[in-house]
């Protein structure tokens, strides 16, 4: 193999798991020993640097940084990240002072249609260059998704009000209760750039299915259901209660028709139980509460008896899988089942729907219904003056997504507006790589790590949260209890950094590494050398750390998989050509200085 | 610096034949410099008792005085282990092995605690034959008090504070051959692939088997001039690879006619030799030296198996002793009474 290419800082990102599955790529193992400083202001606002939105993420990210954390990989569970994330915004000092200000004015207006999470990061991203923004939104109050579909006993209003200020305060014109039914009307308001961020707010339902019409009376769509939950519209459900689904909407459903008045609750879904889109840790949250979920049944019709819905049928099914891993869902031939309800939610997905953007306009559309975009970098439609980003751009995603939407999307406006091509030497990312050395065997982190079990957070006494819509059932770590699952953290962003120039060959990092991770061998082919390993590098989503060749005509080949960052290498490197040095990595954004700017 | 090494270990690690992984044969972290070529060795004799699928608890590790003597703290946690006095490791290895014949005996030493302080005795331990493996790390000063040369230190070499050595130093290696050890090595800390297999066969082989492993002092010896330094050891060393085959498992390399030797131990396992210098044959003690000799005239270091005897008769059978350790024998075994008195009596009459 040829020697690994660090001065590339996709090679040490990739090393930092959490942060480099985070759409948004937040630093994660740096505000996570900020907390364990008890540095909680601090670590709040490397959070909100990055992803705008902390208070509301701790509670309700999807994570995609914990099924790729390393010490998932070492030892069973991977560190509370998302509820770390929490910790900061729970302990953090009043950081209003901190916000960055609007910058002064450059002449320029942008419209943000939408005010969610992707319109909110643009408008963030944005206001320090000194842009006017006029942002619209048909509810009273900004957050779109995060306000309409997120229950409130999971995300507490003040939280997401707080939030969503941040972002108001700097500047930006709001103009809620403002449906906007004409993009031209906005063109021809003379923007000079146009932003998108409407999200995908039609849940998708089952207008085939017999029965559908008759029993409209009491079948409802859970997306729209959740947001008259939200804006009180909906004050309660009856007390047998089907929800139709398996993703994570399904389980807000099933939750909140406990909260409204639904006794027997089920959630029936098509596809078998582990192949349910929604998070494990959501299906434990709605068993925990008392709701079954009935797998692999299909709806085969609305029951309804003298004008009333009764209940459901559904075929029994079972999930063929063909050597691609395609499923197929046979009829296990069965009689059809029935169960029994007054209610029903349909869950099963979202649409994507854009009835007001005119042909005219030049915003072209897939057959899929979502718009017409350069790529995933520029968001840029086919009329140049119109971005999109969040759901509406390809479809249902998640917050942390739509952040990361908009950082890119303001990144290409910024250019736009400035006569720039988006699509032509974009901003880098940026990166520093410093050493930790502070001794002679000594570093500035906890570099040892503990042995400490991953906890669950705590919840309120479920007989109160059942009485309550609005009361948030997880609690948050305690201080204590976050400082421990904090020290969990394997400090991946501590890279192990080779200089083979002053390399002696005297192999005590192989022998001291605790996980066996180096090994010094002749080269090869990546197929040869993983299979050569002192334990083979099996784990081929992991990179191989290659160097050149050394004296002794062998090369050092370290395999990323399982190293604990734990700097035993370093220490016991006579020569200093192993060193612990901290890779502080964040993506490209229109204002990269947001914080310092502020001061 | 960190003093405990962390619990986390590879969650794929290999097992042996036992079941075991390397980790069961761990010992405390080091505290050695950072560099040190004992680690290393220590290392291989960790990988050569997980290799040999070796029982921790059925080795013995026994050392004298000096950084050498450290270090079987630094490996196998879960064996027997004694550190004695300075030089004195030979006493309490025969004893020990006199007692119980049945444990793997590992001694480790170094240049001062076997070459000066502890030249007596070690002359000794192969005059008797005792069935140990016996290592030198080897670096050519006495790190332990800040690097002055000692009695292996080669004539010529600059020590860190400038001074010339000029004396020649003891060659352990031909020492060893020339008293009579029954298994004699020399091999090179930096060179893991040698040196497992050579500590292999030395615990497989019935009798003495001295290894001295050349093992560069980081600190005190690590510096141009020095001709026990990693760059210098290496730019001199004429290695012989080695292959272990135990007795067990069967043979599967081949290797082709004329470039390999190969030799069974007593037990049915096989050192294979490859690349063997010309003229050197293992069963002969005077061929041995020769080679040595000729090759250290070259200033070239020969590694490997040096002479092996492997038809040995070690101390326990030359005295005759039980063939029981001593604590499984019983009251009635160790004193069979006044009638079985009686009877050797009656016998002198």
């Amino acid at each position: 193999m040829k020697p690994t290419n660090t001065a590339d800082p996709e090679y040490f990102h990739r090393v930092v798991d959490c942060q480099f599955a985070c759409p948004a790529h937040t630093p994660v193992p740096e505000y996570i020993r900020l907390i364990a400083q008890e540095r909680y202001t601090d670590a709040y606002m490397v959070n909100w640097e990055s992803n705008v939105f902390p208070g509301v993420l701790g509670r309700t990210c999807d994570r995609p940084c914990e099924p790729a954390c390393r010490r998932g990989r070492v030892e069973e569970e991977p560190v509370a990240i998302c509820r770390l994330k929490r910790v900061a915004a729970d302990f953090k000092d009043d950081v209003s002072a901190l916000m960055p200000k609007a910058g002064p004015k450059n002449g320029k207006k942008i419209a943000l249609i939408g005010g969610g999470p992707a319109s909110l990061t643009v408008a963030r991203d944005l206001a320090p260059l000194g842009y006017e923004m006029h942002l619209f939104d048909a509810q009273a109050k900004g957050g779109g998704f995060m306000r309409s579909e997120i229950p409130s006993f999971r995300l507490p209003d003040s939280v997401l009000d707080e939030e969503v200020g941040y972002v108001l305060d700097m500047g930006i014109t709001a103009h809620f209760n403002t449906y906007i039914d004409s993009l031209q009307s906005i063109i021809d308001k003379k923007y000079d750039a146009i932003f998108v961020g409407s999200g995908a707010p039609r849940g998708r339902d089952l207008p085939n299915v017999k029965g559908r019409n008759a029993g409209e009376k009491n079948i409802h769509v859970g997306l729209d259901w959740l947001s008259n939950v939200a804006f009180e519209h909906t004050k309660k459900i009856g007390k047998k209660v089907i929800v139709l689904g398996g993703g994570n909407t399904a389980m807000d459903c099933c939750r909140t028709s406990r909260r409204m008045g639904g006794e027997d609750v089920k959630v029936i879904v098509r596809s078998p139980f582990a192949d349910m889109k929604a998070s494990p840790w959501e299906k434990e949250d709605a068993i925990h509460e008392g709701i079954p979920i009935i797998d692999n049944h299909v709806p085969k019709e609305f029951v309804v008896e003298k004008g009333k819905l009764v209940g459901m049928t559904f075929d029994r099914v079972e999930a063929v899988y063909d050597a691609d891993g395609n499923r197929e869902l046979i009829s296990t031939g069965e009689e059809p089942a029935f169960y029994p309800c007054d209610d029903v939610l349909v869950a099963i997905g979202q649409e994507n729907a854009f009835p007001w953007i005119e042909k005219s306009t030049g915003v072209r559309f897939t057959s899929w219904g979502t718009p017409i975009i350069n790529d995933d970098e520029t968001f840029q439609s086919t009329r140049k003056n119109v971005f999109f980003g969040g759901d509406s751009a390809f479809g249902p995603a998640n917050i942390i997504t739509a952040v990361a939407h908009g950082h890119k999307a303001a990144v290409s406006i910024d250019m736009f507006c400035r006569g720039e091509n988006p699509e032509v030497d974009r901003p880098d990312p940026r990166f520093t790589l410093v050493s930790q050395k502070m001794g002679i065997h000594e570093w500035s982190y906890d570099s040892i790590p503990i042995d400490d079990k991953r906890e669950a957070v705590p919840l309120v006494d479920l007989e109160k949260a059942l009485k309550s819509k609005t009361l948030e059932v997880e609690l948050g770590f305690d201080v204590e209890t976050a400082f421990v699952q904090a020290e969990r953290c394997l400090n991946c962003d501590a890279q192990t950094v080779f200089t083979e120039s002053t390399c002696i060959e005297c192999d005590a990092c192989t022998d001291i590494c605790p996980t066996s991770c180096i090994s010094f061998v002749e080269n090869g082919s990546e197929e040869d050398l993983r299979a050569r390993l002192l334990v083979p590098a099996t784990n081929e989503e992991q990179d191989l750390y290659v160097s050149g060749n050394l004296p002794t005509g062998k090369v050092m080949v370290k395999d990323e998989d399982v190293c604990l960052h734990c700097g035993l290498c370093a220490e016991r490197c006579p020569t200093a050509a192993w060193d612990m040095q901290k890779f502080f990595y964040t993506m490209a954004k229109a204002t990269p200085d947001l914080l310092e700017a502020a001061e | 610096m960190s003093y405990i090494k962390p619990k986390f270990r590879h969650p794929r690690l290999p097992t042996n034949n036992l079941g075991y992984t390397i980790a069961d044969y761990d010992g405390a972290i080091s505290t050695l410099c950072a560099g040190c070529g004992h680690d290393s060795i220590s290392a291989s004799i960790r990988n050569a008792c997980f290799k040999s699928s070796l029982h921790p608890h059925r080795i013995a590790k026994i050392s004298g005085i000096g950084c050498s003597s450290k270090m079987p703290t630094y490996f196998l946690s879960r064996s027997h282990g004694f550190n004695s006095v300075h030089g004195r490791m030979p006493s309490v290895a025969t004893g020990a092995s006199l007692a119980n014949r049945d444990l793997t005996y590992v001694g480790v030493s170094g240049d001062g605690d076997t070459a000066s302080i502890g030249m007596g005795q070690f002359i000794h331990l192969m005059r008797r034959n005792v069935n140990m493996t016996y290592i030198v790390a080897n670096n050519g000063c006495y790190g332990l008090t800040k690097g002055q040369d000692s009695a292996t230190a080669d004539l010529g070499s600059i020590s860190k504070y400038g001074d010339v050595n000029g004396f020649d130093g003891i060659d352990l290696a031909s020492l060893a051959i020339l008293q009579g050890a029954s298994f004699v090595a020399r091999s090179f800390s930096g060179d893991k692939e040698q040196l497992e297999p050579l500590i292999r066969a030395a615990m497989a082989h019935n009798g003495f088997a001295f290894i001295d492993v050349v093992s560069p002092c980081v600190t005190f010896n690590n510096h141009n001039g020095s001709t026990k330094s990693y760059a210098e050891t290496r730019d001199h060393l004429d290695a012989m690879p080695v292959d272990f085959v135990p007795m067990r498992d069967e043979i599967r390399t081949q290797y082709a006619e004329g470039t390999s030797q190969s030799v069974t131990l007593h037990d049915g396992s096989v050192i294979h030799l490859r690349k063997a210098v010309s003229g050197l044959a293992t069963n002969d003690r005077q061929s041995a030296l020769n080679t040595i000799k000729s090759n250290e005239d070259k200033a070239r270091i020969l590694t490997g198996l040096l002479f092996l005897d492997p038809d040995t008769q070690n101390l326990s059978t030359s005295l005759e002793l039980a063939t029981r350790p001593l604590n499984e024998l019983g009251k009635d075994e160790l004193c069979p009474g006044s009638k079985v008195l009686k009877s050797i009596n009656e016998g002198l009459r």
